[in-house]
């Protein structure tokens, strides 16, 4: 157990499993949210040390993963337009789309870059008035104050060159998407802790209410993730479902107010295609009527037709919690991180490239 | 991507606008600017959460250390150098 030196506090991580072991009497499936929790379970090899009944299965929460193959394909066709400069986190540019990736694109030629932040993009439109500045906004509600900040800054800068190619996505309607499919096999959800360090808790009281599904807010260390699955399995073994939330040094009940004024100003919430999960209503933001004007979609008009996945990839059964990673026919051979087949590969956050990184942890 | 990062507020450039309030953030001695309008109440020598730029939350001293730690542990910090 030569990993557990890397925990805060081994002693107490040990004191953890054992209680978990303790506790638990009957089979549970626990879903994490989050794709930091999903690398942080499995590069600490917590999943090893479990007990046989509880299952983790990994859920959607990797931007990367779940951006679908239409909006990459949005991307590359604006990454390729004479006078933009399409600016985007470097881990969506190995994502494949219908064709290629926006690195394959770069390397042709195309005015790609990697940014730490949006705002980085609104001062990059005002140092290149002659270019259009789109970014590539992704990401679940923990990044899209980001992202609302920068329109807001453009607008009040009077910068008109700049605009964002919004693909947010958001997590409650999706836990509610995996928990009404009829296969649906998940008892209870660790939260991600930096979601609602934004959005608080109120939204996930009618969820776990609804579907009598234990839902507590986690971080992404180890001891958080234990903790975590300490406090689900109990309620579960007691019959309760409860919100809980283990993640309080960072978490507040109504989240982040000035956070969420933000997003409120910005975005609407519209449909959204996850890639691998298909169509959920009402789960992602779009730019606002009163921004439209940095709504990239309208600006260049964009109208990309949907795209056919790879049937090759099952990465839609893992986000669902229905299979592993290991039990895709692919997973090693033909889809490795290098040459991915499907999104989860691409990313560390994304549990294919997890298990294949640390997977001497997870045989 | 997904996680945010903790830091110390060095110092804070004042800015008419609150939209636009930045502070210099040291994360373990990587130094950049960060958009604090999200916590009007941290000053400097608080610590904060960081995500793409834009601090997100207080949290205490203790804990941003172990955090920034852990980070560094498992490469999550690397972002930070990417310029
Ligand atoms: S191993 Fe590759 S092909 Fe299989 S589900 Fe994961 S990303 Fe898709």
């Amino acid at each position: 157990m030569k990993f557990l030196s890397e925990y805060r506090d081994p002693e107490l991580a040990r004191q953890y499993f054992e209680e978990i072991r303790r506790v638990t009497t009957k089979p549970w499936t626990l879903m994490e949210i989050c794709g930091g929790q999903t690398h942080s379970l499995v590069r600490n090899g917590i999943l090893d040390l479990l007990p046989d009944k509880i299952t983790m299965v990994h859920g959607p929460g990797c931007p990367v993963c779940v951006t679908s193959i239409s909006v990459i394909d949005e991307a590359i066709h604006l990454a390729q337009k004479e006078n933009v400069i399409l600016c985007s986190f470097g881990d969506m540019l190995r994502v494949p789309g219908s064709s290629k990736s926006l690195l394959e694109v770069k390397s042709a030629g195309a005015d790609v870059r990697i940014l730490y932040s949006p705002l980085e993009a609104v001062q990059l439109a005002q140092q290149s008035p002659e270019k259009e500045v789109v970014f590539f906004a992704v990401g679940f509600e923990t990044t899209a104050p980001a992202n609302a900040l920068s329109v807001i800054q453009a607008d009040k800068l009077g910068v008109t060159n700049y605009s964002i190619l919004a693909s947010h996505v958001l997590v409650p309607p999706a836990m509610e998407a995996l928990l009404s499919d009829p296969e649906n096999k998940i008892d209870g959800f660790l939260a991600a802790g930096h979601v609602c360090t934004i959005m608080g808790m109120e939204e996930y009281y009618p969820i776990a209410e609804k579907y009598k599904t234990p839902i507590v807010v986690t971080g992404f260390e180890p001891l958080d993730l234990l903790q975590g699955i300490l406090m689900t399995v109990m309620q579960l073994e007691k019959g309760e479902y409860k919100v809980e939330n283990q993640y309080a040094r960072s978490v507040q009940r109504e989240g982040n107010r000035l956070a969420k004024d933000s997003i409120g100003k910005v975005f609407t919430i519209d449909d959204r295609q996850w890639r691998g999960i298909g169509s959920i209503p009402q789960s992602g933001y779009e730019v606002n009527e009163r921004y439209k004007k940095y709504n990239a979609r309208l600006k260049f008009d964009l109208n990309i037709p949907l795209a056919e996945e790879n049937k090759a990839c099952i990465s839609g059964d893992i986000m669902k919690g229905l299979k592993k990673p290991v039990q895709c026919p692919n997973f090693g051979t033909l889809c490795k991180p290098e040459h991915p087949l499907g999104a989860p590969m691409v990313s560390s956050e994304g549990a294919c490239a997890a298990y294949y990184h640390y997977s001497d942890k997870n045989n | 991507m997904c996680l945010a990062i903790p830091g110390k507020i060095l110092s804070i450039i004042p800015k008419t606008d609150e939209t636009f309030r930045m502070g210099k953030v040291s994360f373990g001695g990587i130094t950049k600017e960060v958009n604090l309008s999200m916590v009007p109440d941290a000053a400097v020598n608080d610590y904060v959460l960081v995500h793409v730029g834009v601090a997100i939350s207080r949290i205490d001293e203790e804990e941003a250390k172990l955090t920034f730690e852990y980070l560094k542990q498992i490469g999550e910090t690397n972002e930070l150098n990417d310029e």
